[in-house]
């Protein structure tokens, strides 16, 4: 599915990420995790077209996609969420996951302007589809709230459902349950179970160990840069050189 | 207040209708012509602006390039001032398009510098190329427009001849605002990076807005060369950018009709205040400040919010819930 | 060659004027984050003031040049308290936009107190030409050059040497971090202000004499300043002094030997072109967006 090879990524003279490969099999939820500076939103970050990596290379269904900017690989089918949500803040949830539907929409600016007919029936689709997706993460009865004025908790849930609505074939999610309470965080982990129903094969990079460990098919450990370990979460918790790394912390 | 799109802008229409019957005969009608070209103006700005959330200050150039083209041709070389009129539209787009790739890849201040940089140098050109624009004392005998028998020479037929281009740029805007690619305009405005990860080719976008607010420009320029039958470069300076935004904001970032408000009040202003002579600049000044500090969403949103607290009596600091 | 070594003299001395100017932005910029548009109108402010206090009021040169420093400061103090401070919170674009209100507001002032008149400044310290070889040199520009070296070099040492000017170089990096452990933020942000605005005035004090003064002078002036501050990649040191010599000598040159008429072109056309291929600056590095 992605195929992430012999990536580096160098700032400054500070090596952020050294030689890291791994690959993330279709249908699977995979968890990046490791210690704070382990390089990991900066992995996110090359994979999404963000920031240029230094050396290496990603690839999406054999497809280079390394260099590609992120606009692009909405339509090729990866989406993100970010560490710190970004939700456009001055327009209503609804609206929001309209923009969502972006690449799957095509009217140009001058059909926009004239308002053609079949501008109107896509933008008919786009708005039920969106409703669609905010009723799968629940928040539809806050359709038409401007999104800056949502609990941070809800913030996350219509980053989710935005994300959603561009049809990603592989979704990244930047520690998804950062800032969530636990009751809010059962709720995401029964989520994400729902989007990898979907055929959604997802990556997260998370710090609670207790989600990652419950909902990840497969972990990959990354610490300084460099890739540490990787397995199911049984091996992982049982690899000596894991729980070194995070001496103290309890996985 | 009325809300479905198509009915605020019939109303928008009848006013506009209503207008001549209300000022008849009045010097006022001959405003409402600049009115009309203003409103043009501000709503090219407003896309950029409101919309997708980049700085000009130098959207008089467009303006301006729009409004020499057709008077150097029109009236030096003779040519049909129609076709002039959609050509120049077409080369002022093109070239926004071409300078529009580096120059909004910059962000905040550095893009008003830039947008300010170029608006200035188009304006020393209009004042160095002597022998074409006629420079500092401006260029003459521009020719009214015609159509078919009708020709556009007085104040009234000039009021029709450009609301009715301003109504088809109003609709035009309005749709836009209102569809996918306004959508994604204003995404980019809140997030540029979240937008281009939902798939919206956010610096493409940039530029092609930018091009769209140049070809409005340029059409407002063409029609202000016509109706004024003059034009100088003292119209297309920095002043004349900073009145645009000035309009934009005072109307409300991000509404068309606010546009519309903006370039009323911008436009008609100094009819009132002529018994300040030069000094209305000074009211300006003071205006912008106010407007920012006091009602930053403009007119559109602050006089509902204003009428709102007046008539449920609220004091100020009291929060209004939605 | 003789020519080019004329106005490349020439060229110094006005940049060196827009170096002073640009480092009264990149002050303020880096203690805010805002570019303040009305920076040329505390430049016309030094410059109007002095003919003001000098002419009208029949101070001594010296008092008059005080007095006007002293005069355009406060008015740049009252313009961070009044329009400033209370926008803590807005956005860039609506800042921009409340600096470009004080900057025609000022202006307009200045138009209803002074007129729309120009007026002259006398020269410091006469004006018999100083042969340099070839060229000539006025002793005004002499003035210019080494009260613009003082200005630096004072500068530097507040920057580097005395608490305060520490304290604001905290707040350009970190703000939130410079107010945790105890700097008053808002007063270095004032401070921001009283010094580039004492630093613009200066500027337009000591180029009146040679360019004469009049309402409307801050705008080209403020304008110029702002490039080379952009040359200089915003910072409040040497680079913008580079910029801003860069820019008056090209300037200067390019008048002389090109176009009198396309000389204000020159130095928009070195911004911009400065803007597509090194927005950073000539010397600063580029920063990668965090999210």
């Amino acid at each position: 599915m992605l195929e992430v090879r012999g990536v580096r990524q160098v700032f400054g003279g500070v090596t952020a990420l050294d030689d890291v490969s791994f690959r993330v099999n279709r249908g699977e939820i995979t968890g990046v995790i490791g210690p704070n500076g382990a390089g990991k939103t900066t992995l996110f970050n090359i994979i999404t077209g963000i920031y240029s990596r230094t050396a290496g290379a990603v690839f999406l269904e054999a497809r280079d996609i390394s260099g590609l900017p992120a606009e692009r690989l909405a339509s090729l089918g990866m989406v993100r969420t970010f560490q710190n949500i970004e939700l456009f803040s001055h327009m209503t949830v609804l609206e929001n996951v309209m923009v969502g539907l972006h690449a799957r929409s095509k009217s140009g600016m001058l059909a926009c302007a004239l308002k053609m007919p079949w501008t109107v029936a896509e933008e008919r689709r786009i708005r039920t589809e969106a409703m669609a997706w905010l009723e799968f993460v629940g928040i539809a009865d806050l359709a038409q709230v401007e999104a800056g004025n949502l609990p941070f908790g809800k913030g996350r849930l219509l980053e989710l459902a935005r994300a959603m609505a561009c049809e990603p074939r592989i979704l990244l999610m930047d520690e998804p349950a950062a800032g969530l309470n636990s009751q809010e965080t059962l709720g995401l982990a029964r989520l994400i179970r729902a989007v990898r129903e979907k055929g959604v094969s997802v990556v997260l990079v998370e710090h609670d160990m207790e989600l990652v460990m419950d909902i990840c098919d497969r972990i990959i450990v990354l610490n300084l840069g460099r890739k540490l370990a990787e397995g199911t979460p049984r091996q992982i918790q049982e690899n000596p050189e894991v729980i070194s790394a995070y001496l103290g912390e309890e996985l | 207040m009325i809300k479905h799109p198509l009915c605020k802008y019939t109303a928008f229409v009848a006013l506009i209708l209503i207008i001549p019957f209300v000022l008849k005969g009045s010097y006022l009608i001959n405003v409402m012509v600049f009115v009309g070209i203003n409103t043009m103006l501000a709503i090219a700005l407003n896309l950029l602006l409101g919309y997708a959330g980049q700085i000009s200050l130098g959207h008089a150039a467009f303006f301006g390039l729009g409004a020499y083209l057709s008077g150097v041709l029109t009236a030096t070389h003779g040519m049909n001032p129609w076709l002039v009129m959609v050509a120049a539209a077409v080369g002022v787009g093109l070239l926004a398009f071409v300078i529009g790739f580096p120059i909004l890849r910059l962000k905040g201040h550095y893009l008003a510098m830039a947008t300010l940089g170029f608006g200035i140098i188009v304006y020393i050109v209009f004042n160095e190329t002597v022998d074409i624009t006629g420079g500092p004392s401006g260029l003459s005998g521009i020719p009214n427009l015609k159509l078919g028998p009708v020709a556009f020479d007085s104040d009234l037929k000039n009021y029709y001849l450009v609301w009715i281009v301003t109504l088809l740029v109003v609709l035009l805007a309005v749709n836009l605002a209102d569809s996918r690619i306004g959508r994604s305009l204003r995404a980019i405005h809140d997030s540029e990076v979240a937008a281009r990860v939902m798939g919206v080719n956010a610096r493409l976008l940039k530029v092609q807005i930018f091009a769209l607010s140049a070809v409005i420009s340029s059409l407002a320029g063409s029609l202000y060369a016509h109706t004024m039958a003059f034009v100088a470069p003292a119209s297309f300076g920095f002043n004349f950018s900073v009145e645009l935004l000035t309009m934009v904001v005072i109307g409300g970032l991000g509404s068309i009709y606010g546009s519309f408000l903006g370039a009323l009040l911008l436009t008609l202003l100094p009819e009132f205040l002529r018994f300040l002579h030069d000094y209305d600049i000074v009211f300006y000044g003071l205006l912008l400040m106010v407007m920012i500090m006091f009602m930053p969403g403009g007119l559109v949103r602050g006089i509902p919010a204003l009428l709102r607290r007046m008539m449920t009596g609220r004091k100020k600091g009291e929060t209004v819930d939605a | 060659m003789e020519q080019i070594l004329q106005y490349s003299l020439s060229g110094i001395a006005t940049g060196a004027i827009y170096a002073l100017i640009g480092i009264g932005f990149s002050i303020i910029y880096n203690a805010t984050g805002i570019i303040n548009f009305a920076q040329g109108e505390f430049v016309m402010l030094g410059g109007i003031l002095t003919f003001f206090f000098l002419d009208i009021l029949q101070f001594p040169l010296w008092g008059a040049i005080i007095l006007a420093v002293t005069g355009a400061t406060l008015c740049g103090l009252l313009f961070e308290r009044l329009a400033i401070r209370p926008l803590a919170k807005a956005t860039p674009i609506n800042l921009v936009i409340v600096t470009i209100g004080g900057s025609i507001l000022i202006r307009g002032l200045a138009m209803l107190i002074w007129g729309k008149d120009t007026h002259s400044v006398p020269s410091f310290s006469g004006d018999n030409p100083i042969a340099i070889g070839s060229a000539t040199l006025l002793p005004q520009h002499l003035w210019i050059m080494g009260i613009t070296l003082a200005v630096i070099c004072l500068n530097k040492y507040f920057f580097y040497h005395t608490i305060n000017g520490k304290a604001m170089r905290a707040c350009a990096y970190n703000p939130r971090a410079a107010g945790l452990v105890g700097i008053d933020v808002k007063r270095m942000v004032l401070l921001s202000f009283v010094i580039s605005s004492a630093m613009g005035s200066l500027a337009g004090i000591i180029i009146a004499p040679l360019t004469m003064t009049a309402y409307d002078v801050g705008v080209m002036l403020g304008l110029k300043g702002f490039c080379a501050a952009i040359i200089g990649g915003m910072s409040t040191g040497m680079s913008v002094v580079v910029g801003g010599l860069l820019l008056g000598v090209l300037e200067s040159l390019g008048a002389g030997l090109i176009s009198s008429g396309y000389k204000d072109a020159i130095a928009f056309i070195i911004l911009l072109l400065i803007l597509f291929i090194r927005p950073q600056g000539l010397f600063g590095k580029a920063e990668t967006e965090r999210v």
